[in-house]
């Protein structure tokens, strides 16, 4: 009753699974992989009540740091807390005791910052009984060493938690690696929001692209114009209270991740227009209004005194330096039914194109968000629009047709891109689909070096029309941990059936950290 | 059909614009209105009918009283009481049941009848029913009828419902063994599948990667062919409360002990039972199916499927026979040797046939019947005539609908599953396909027809385990438990949609993790824990 047509790496892994020891071989597995490992085959052997993690004296951060302090708890809690089976303290063979993780932050450890796209995550990684030693300039790289650290400890065929002795040196490939979640869709209450933020923290995700609102709903609370989620919201328990987003922020923060906002406009906005009249434009059916209404009406002045007055808030609830102005799938027929703005394009000589009009509608935008000191990233139709962008100006490539040739365009006109083309999460087939996700390389295009530093990383999106929190975890994960790994690690980490073994055991450690993360392939996690 | 066609659609009409228009699946007739009767939870209470067959102490019904009771009113977000201002609505305190037949300890069977009728009127608030199964589907069926003023108050409308299943195997399958299943999601599943008058559980117990079924007279089978024998099992009493606890909601345990092929896991348990694979002249060191040519494979299948026989107490045992890989028969000069004994020539559907008769013969001495898949069938292996033959092939060798009629045509009974393979997702609303299955579109006499039992969705483990199956089987395995219980006729998508989508607004205030069918939010969403 089931598939003939099992491919051979499928067989290969089945055949693994059946061979349960070969398959559980204990050691450690590292998602995403870092830079440099140098790992030896002497064993320290570490205890709950024995193994604490601390500040090395050279250390900038202490324990008034709360952002280390935090992170230390819950990294003891992940490397001992799924010892069930621990059979207490055992030692054996003479196994040299790890004491202590010895934590070192170099310059100014940024602790009561926030994360940027220029924070330097950083940091290298000394195994040797009886202390370890975690060195970082910043203590974002103090995050994702503890990361690596928790990941290198096992339990061994007797229980006793084991680490090899190593050396490891990371950093980043690249300084952008998002998820996207969609609240609007569907509302995601904040546990899972704060669920998302762990498990990106265990693949070294540094961003979370809040999608916060769309047509379907405004789940924002503004305090400027409360009316917007009172009436574009799915019901007012469907809503992100100014403590709820703080939530998010803060919990982020603590893991290091940035959190940038989307609020898309013109189109996409149709909730917008509930709680804020005349903001939409109203289409026409011949000579009369029809009651429907477009996109955000770009002709009027009242238009651009909201969008300022609005993002100026959403800039001060917002730490992060960028702002997602959206700015993707604009549709024109309502514009152009609508007799006004017929009229205005006469008067600005556009003639029919409407492009135009877009254009002068995302500039006049982008300048009320240059003027609050706020970069902007933008979805790839507003470069592919000719919209006159400033410097600086982040476009995000979605579209999965040719997407290499839109890297190639973007880049040479001088803008930073990132790349979401082929990591729609949301798109979901059968099978082993991280597979593709994985042998993806974002500097896979014609250009030069120049061009190809302009990319700054990528996103993992998952778009909210058929997902909310009864299936966002186990969608999400671990199919964008094949994108964590690709955005992290070296350019030449890409042995899919290596990466198939090591993200076999890496799903176990987040479903064992309580991340419902679903099943790469037939097997199980042996806890 | 035309007339009764015409009076059920016009029924269809008026439910849409009322309460009722949640139910699901839809009952067989339905007559709703407007006017709707209070009901408090203090003062409500389900009772036994005087004269009714099953009184307290019934087993059955006590414990579903006391689901529908939680169900029905704690899980609701907590609203302030009303204040005491007058009732328009007259009340009702309570549900009185009457089943005709006794049989509160029985188990359901492939023959149990589920018919039930609610009677909702100025006069009554009660539900008949044959037997202890029909007010099981009954009380489902009122569940879904009581809804919720903004004020907090519980109504129900005035409704005539006469109900029963089109088909009588309603299915589901889980398979734990590609990956194990925990004893809760299995118990879970079962509760959903209540709620969807689904009344079939089919055990894909055991397969090629594990054997997780704790056999005691063959222990070695779980120690050494489950993932981990100490957590990776299912003892004799997670199977017996399985069973229980599909009892209790009128769900037969169908189990599966799939053979010759789909057994790797059998091998280190049970030395000689698989086929040694051959290389040239050397045996490889890998196996293939159960080794056919072999007493000793018989008499273990004697003594393993006599224990299953007694732990599994429905009449039926799933005896798989599905995807018997030939290759591995031919490479083993003792098989090719005893071929020639048997004069089967090349022909090793012969030998298979072979061994798939005498496992029918061993069964069927215990006093069971048996379901096969397909392939039994197209392979000519001579079955019982009162055997049960499962369609899971899409395409070959024949449509799915083709084999119907073949199945059907050759006097066996048939059960669907093909279209309805849960595990292979894609994006979108899927369940609309999944829905639109009409299971009896094949050409064919009516008494071929009728030999059609029903069907089952399949959710495979490949790329299942606890942590995702609840949002994928739910809610699209509730398209196909409403293609099998509802009239045929049933069939329009837009008002399916408008049910499946309260429904699954339903079950997650039920605490079910059911995914969304599209756009939109529930007034309670599913908090994670």
């Amino acid at each position: 009753m089931e598939h003939r047509a099992l491919g051979l790496p499928a067989l290969l892994a089945l055949l693994a699974a059946l061979a349960p020891l070969s398959f559980a071989a204990p050691g450690p597995t590292l998602w995403p992989v870092p830079l440099s490992v140098k790992t030896s085959p002497r064993l320290l052997s570490l205890s709950r009540e024995n193994f604490s993690i601390y500040y090395d004296p050279s250390s900038t951060a202490g324990p008034s740091c709360s952002l280390l302090q935090e992170a230390f708890r819950r990294y003891h809690e992940y490397i001992f807390d799924f010892s069930k089976s621990e059979l207490g303290p055992v030692k054996r063979n003479n196994a040299v005791e790890l004491k202590q993780l010895l934590v070192s932050v170099g310059l100014e450890s940024e602790c009561d910052l926030y994360p940027s796209i220029t924070s330097d995550e950083s940091y290298t990684l000394a195994v040797e009984g009886p202390v370890a030693f975690l060195k970082a300039n910043r203590v974002w790289g103090v995050l994702r060493g503890l990361e690596t650290f928790s990941q290198l400890i096992y339990q061994d065929s007797y229980g006793t938690f084991t680490v090899n002795e190593s050396n490891i040196i990371d950093s980043p490939r690249f300084p952008h690696r998002g998820i996207l979640i969609d609240t609007a869709r569907h509302f995601l209450p904040i546990k899972s929001i704060l669920k998302t933020l762990d498990a990106m923290a265990f693949n070294k995700f540094n961003v979370l692209h809040w999608h916060i609102v769309d047509d379907q709903s405004f789940p924002y609370q503004s305090v400027a114009f409360p009316e917007l989620s009172n009436k574009g919201s799915y019901s007012l328990s469907h809503v992100y209270t100014p403590n709820d987003v703080r939530t998010v922020i803060e919990y982020a923060r603590l893991r290091g991740i940035r959190v940038i906002p989307e609020f898309d406009s013109p189109g996409h906005t149709q909730s917008w227009g509930k709680g804020q009249k005349n903001l939409l434009t109203p289409c026409y059916d011949g000579p009369k209004q029809s009651g429907t209404f477009g996109p955000i009406n770009p002709i009027l002045n009242s238009t651009y005194c909201f969008l300022s007055q609005f993002f100026k808030e959403v800039s001060t609830v917002f730490p992060d330096h960028f702002i997602h102005l959206g700015g993707d799938e604009v549709e024109f027929t309502c514009w152009e039914s609508n007799p006004e703005v017929t009229d205005f394009m006469k008067r600005k000589g556009f003639g029919k194109d409407f492009k135009r009009l877009e254009s002068l509608y995302i500039q006049k935008l982008l300048g009320i968000v240059s003027t609050i000191n706020k970069g902007a990233i933008v979805w790839q139709e507003v470069f592919d629009d000719h919209v006159k962008l400033q410097p600086g100006t982040v476009v995000q490539v979605w579209k999965s047709e040719k997407y290499g040739e839109e890297q190639t365009q973007v880049t040479a006109a001088g803008f930073p891109v990132i790349l979401s083309a082929p990591w729609y999460l949301d798109w979901i087939s059968y099978g082993q689909d991280w597979r593709k996700y994985y042998t993806v390389d974002p500097l896979d295009f014609d250009g030069s070096q120049e061009q190809k530093k302009l990319v700054i990383g990528g996103e993992a999106c998952l778009w909210g029309e058929y997902v909310d929190a009864t299936n966002l975890t186990p969608r999400l994960w671990p199919r964008a941990s094949a994108i964590g790994e690709r955005l992290w690690s070296h350019k030449g980490i890409r042995d899919i059936e290596d990466a198939y073994n090591r993200l076999t055991v890496h799903r176990c450690r987040m479903v064992r950290r309580g991340i419902a993360a679903e099943p790469l392939f037939t097997g199980y996690c042996n806890y | 059909m035309a007339g009764s066609g015409l009076w059920f659609s016009l029924l269809l009409a008026a439910a849409l614009a009322g309460r009722a228009a949640a139910l699901w699946p839809w009952p067989q007739y339905i007559q709703t209105s407007e006017s709707h009767y209070a009901i408090f939870p203090h003062n409500f209470q389900f009772q036994y009918h005087v004269s009714s067959a099953a009184q307290p102490g019934c087993s059955v019904l006590d414990e579903a009283f006391q689901r529908y009771r939680d169900l029905l009113f704690t899980s609701r977000p907590w609203q302030p009481p009303e204040p005491a201002r007058k009732q328009h609505a007259p009340e009702k305190n309570s549900l009185v049941i009457l089943v005709v037949t006794p049989g509160c300890n029985q188990l359901p069977s492939l023959e149990s009848v589920e018919n039930y009728t609610l009677t909702i009127n100025d006069d009554h608030c009660f539900l008949l029913s044959e037997t202890v199964w029909g007010a099981l589907r009954g009380l489902e069926t009122f569940s879904q009828l009581v809804w919720r003023s903004p004020e907090g108050t519980f109504f129900i409308n005035k409704t005539e419902i006469e109900d029963f299943p089109r088909f009588s195997h309603r299915g589901l399958l889980l398979d734990t063994s590609r990956h194990y299943l925990p004893l809760t999601s299995i118990l879970d599943t079962l509760d959903v599948m209540a709620y969807n008058k689904f009344n079939v559980f089919h055990w894909h117990l055991v397969d090629d990667s594990s054997f997780p079924y704790d056999s005691f007279t063959f222990p070695e089978l779980t120690r050494k062919g489950s993932y981990n024998p100490a957590t990776h099992i299912y003892t004799a009493q997670d199977v017996r409360k399985v069973i229980e606890y599909a009892r209790l909601r009128g769900i037969r345990v169908l189990v599966e002990f799939d053979t010759p092929g789909h057994t790797l896991s059998w091998g280190p348990g049970v030395p000689g039972l698989l086929t040694p694979c051959y290389s040239g002249s050397h045996p490889s060191g890998t196996f293939g199916p159960v080794n056919p040519i072999l007493n000793s494979t018989y008499e273990f299948m004697s003594t393993f499927f006599l224990e299953v026989s007694s732990v599994f107490p429905d009449f039926y045992l799933h005896l798989g026979g599905d995807e018997v890989d030939f290759t591995c028969w031919k490479s083993n000069p003792d098989i090719q040797a005893f071929m020639k004994k048997q004069g089967f020539g090349n022909d090793f559907k012969e030998l298979e046939s072979f061994y798939i008769q005498t496992l029918l013969n061993i069964v069927s001495a215990y006093g069971k019947g048996y379901v096969v898949w397909q392939e039994v069938f197209d392979n000519k292996v001579k079955v019982r005539p009162d055997t049960i033959i499962q369609v899971w092939r899409e395409e070959a060798p024949v449509r799915y609908m083709k084999e119907m009629e073949l199945i059907t045509g050759a006097g066996f009974r048939a059960l669907l599953s093909a279209p309805w393979y849960l595990n292979h997702i894609t994006y979108g609303p899927d369940w609309r396909e999944i829905y639109m299955v009409e299971p009896l579109e094949f050409k064919g006499s009516p008494q071929q027809k009728a030999l059609v039992i029903g069907g089952e969705a399949c959710m495979w483990g490949e790329y299942v385990d606890s942590t995702n199956l609840a949002p994928r089987l739910w809610p699209r395995a509730g398209a196909v438990a409403e293609r099998l219980w509802s009239n045929k006729l049933v069939t329009n998508l837009d008002f399916a949609f408008k049910r499946l989508t309260q429904f699954r607004c339903e079950l997650l205030r039920r605490g079910v993790q059911a995914q969304p069918l599209s756009v939109g939010y529930c007034e309670q969403e599913f908090e994670q824990t």
